[in-house]
């Protein structure tokens, strides 16, 4: 019965952090790429939209979790149909991520070195060949491993989705162990977080190791 | 091949810097045309602006009778494709093995994948990699990633290939063979080559013009030999004082021959007259003793370059003729004393 409730909740904890960090991923690329190649000296320099963008991305990262998730409801009703359940906190999670994302992917971006962007300006290729085959090959590594540090961000925002009804491990946490005294329970679902993040962080170290020839 | 006319660049800042000051550039096809400064002296932004990575203030630039300034950024990057560079820290791509480095500009030009292939293979045996093809950057040395950017920069066939500094980062040993290298495919493919540098052996290896850069200024330009023999501003003196020890001791300038009349004098030797006895046929001809209180010879490209200081001890009669002689001889000559 226990480890029935506690295998139902690691799965939804997982079907929310996966789905989010795919989407964060989705929408954070492009948008972190936005701003490292709209900065000023890059690629396709643009003071208004790195401006523009950079402000987005701050204010969406300033919103607490708890209030973001609250204030969307009718968008995420708009957009799934209901407000409340795990695929309706999927929404919030990826809406908070995506700035998150976007930075990583930014600083992951202004790691590769000028000189190698330069080299290949140098042998006439267009912006949108340097995206593609400079910048995202050069950063898959940090990127890698940007995604990793979301996924695990993901992990914790996930257990303030119980307050929308998303279900997880972190909400059955807080049921159980904090308003149950059921501390038994408090203690397996912590463990299971715990080795939850650590497999995630070797996966994605181990990818990262993998994809860097520096 | 490439002219520069009128170029200007002004960086501003705190402070503006004047990086390039009216620059006029001429440089010859199928030549290897050297620019030489200190640091700061404004050449790679010079160098730059030939593919226009720095966009001039004023100026215009023509490559191989096209003005590159007023083209559309379209049209700016075909042209990119046929010219090479190379830089001093190589800037290879770290997540590309060798060959997929090599390629990469062939694909930027759309060369097909069998083509590519094909032509990976070749530029690979030319520079002497075939066998880190697969290798990535990280795992080759500095001499072996700079011929990884010579090949790339080769690619696409260019009709300059423009290098800043391509051998700074490299021990002399290295040095040599990245030099021997460009020389032979500067002779092989009679493309014209660029290369910046503040180390004088390096123009006198293997350039046959060379530009002298000051304050973003060109103080002077000429034919290398010119340049070394018979250098006309200070700049281009600064620059080859430091090469061939050209300041003599001034005790020995200046010693005392028991009150005996002599001379001393600087010869500069070019090509076959570095070969000529024709310090003993003057000291035959002219009864006068000779000292040797200094000399080298030296190879610039393909011509033996010999620097000599003497000093003439005889009646001051004899030492007049023995300079007019060596006047007649069309040996560069300097009186010091
Ligand atoms: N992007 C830039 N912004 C501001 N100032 C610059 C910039 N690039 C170069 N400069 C300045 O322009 C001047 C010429 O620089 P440049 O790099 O052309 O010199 P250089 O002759 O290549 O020197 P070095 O031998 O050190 O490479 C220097 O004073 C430098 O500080
Ligand atoms: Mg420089």
């Amino acid at each position: 019965m226990l480890w029935q409730t506690l295998w139902q909740a690691l799965q939804e904890t997982l079907i929310m952090v996966v789905a989010s960090t795919l989407i964060a991923a989705l929408f954070g690329l492009p948008l972190g790429l936005a701003l490292a190649c709209t900065s000023p000296g890059h690629i396709l320099e643009n003071r208004v939209i790195s401006k523009l963008l950079g402000a987005i991305v701050n204010v969406g990262r300033s919103i607490p979790f708890i209030i973001l998730m609250v204030a969307i409801i009718p968008f995420t009703r708009w957009l799934v149909g209901t407000s409340i359940g795990t695929t309706a906190a999927i929404v919030p999670l990826s809406i908070a991520a995506i700035p998150f994302a976007a930075r990583l992917v930014e600083s992951a971006i202004f790691e590769i070195d000028r000189g190698v962007i330069e080299a290949a300006q140098s042998m006439g290729s267009s912006p949108w060949q340097i995206i593609w085959k400079v910048l995202i090959p050069e950063a898959r590594a940090s990127l890698v491993l940007g995604l990793t540090i979301t996924t695990v961000n993901l992990v914790g925002y996930s257990a303030m989705a119980g307050a929308i009804g998303g279900g997880g491990l972190g909400d059955l946490a807080i049921r159980f162990g904090y308003q149950r005294f059921r501390g038994d329970v408090m203690l397996q679902t912590v463990i299971l977080l715990v080795i939850l993040v650590q497999a995630m962080q070797m996966l994605g170290d181990w990818a990262s190791r993998k994809l860097s020839k520096r | 091949m490439i002219h520069l006319k009128g170029i200007s660049k002004t960086y501003s800042g705190a402070r503006a810097v004047h990086a390039l000051n009216n620059v006029d550039l001429q440089i010859p096809a199928g030549k290897i045309f050297g620019i030489i400064g200190s640091s700061g002296a404004g050449k790679s932004t010079l160098l730059r602006c030939i593919n226009l990575l720095e966009v001039p203030d004023a100026g215009e630039v023509w490559v191989g009778g096209t003005r590159l300034d007023t083209l559309t950024p379209r049209e700016l990057r075909r042209a990119r494709q046929k010219m090479g560079m190379i830089f001093q820290h190589f800037n290879l791509l770290t997540s590309r093995t060798v060959a997929e480095n090599i390629a990469f500009p062939l694909e930027i030009a759309g060369v097909p994948a069998k083509e590519r292939q094909r032509k990976v293979a070749n530029l690979l045996e030319i520079v002497g990699l075939a066998d880190k093809a697969q290798a990535y950057p990280a795992q080759l040395s500095g001499g072996q990633k700079q011929r990884v950017g010579i090949a790339r920069a080769l690619a696409n066939d260019p009709q300059v290939l423009l290098c800043d500094e391509a051998t700074s980062a490299l021990d002399p040993e290295t040095t040599k063979s990245v030099l021997k290298l460009l020389q032979s495919i500067n002779q092989r493919l009679g493309l014209t080559i660029v290369l910046i540098t503040h180390e004088m052996p390096v123009i006198q290896e293997i350039c046959d013009f060379v530009a002298v850069m000051e304050n973003g200024i060109v103080q002077e330009t000429g034919p290398v030999i010119d340049v070394f023999t018979r250098p006309q501003s200070e700049a281009a003196r600064r620059m080859l004082r430091g090469t061939f020890a050209q300041n003599i001791p001034p005790e020995l300038l200046h010693r005392n021959n028991n009150g005996e009349p002599h001379r001393v004098l600087k010869l500069s030797f070019v090509g076959e007259r570095a070969h000529e006895p024709i310090i003993s046929q003057m000291v035959q001809h002219f009864k006068v003793d000779a000292n040797i209180l200094f000399g080298r010879i030296d190879q610039m490209k393909d011509l033996p370059f010999g620097m000599l200081v003497i000093e003439l001890v005889g009646p001051e009669e004899q030492l007049d003729q023995a300079v007019g002689f060596l006047e007649s001889q069309h040996v560069e000559l300097e009186v010091l004393v």
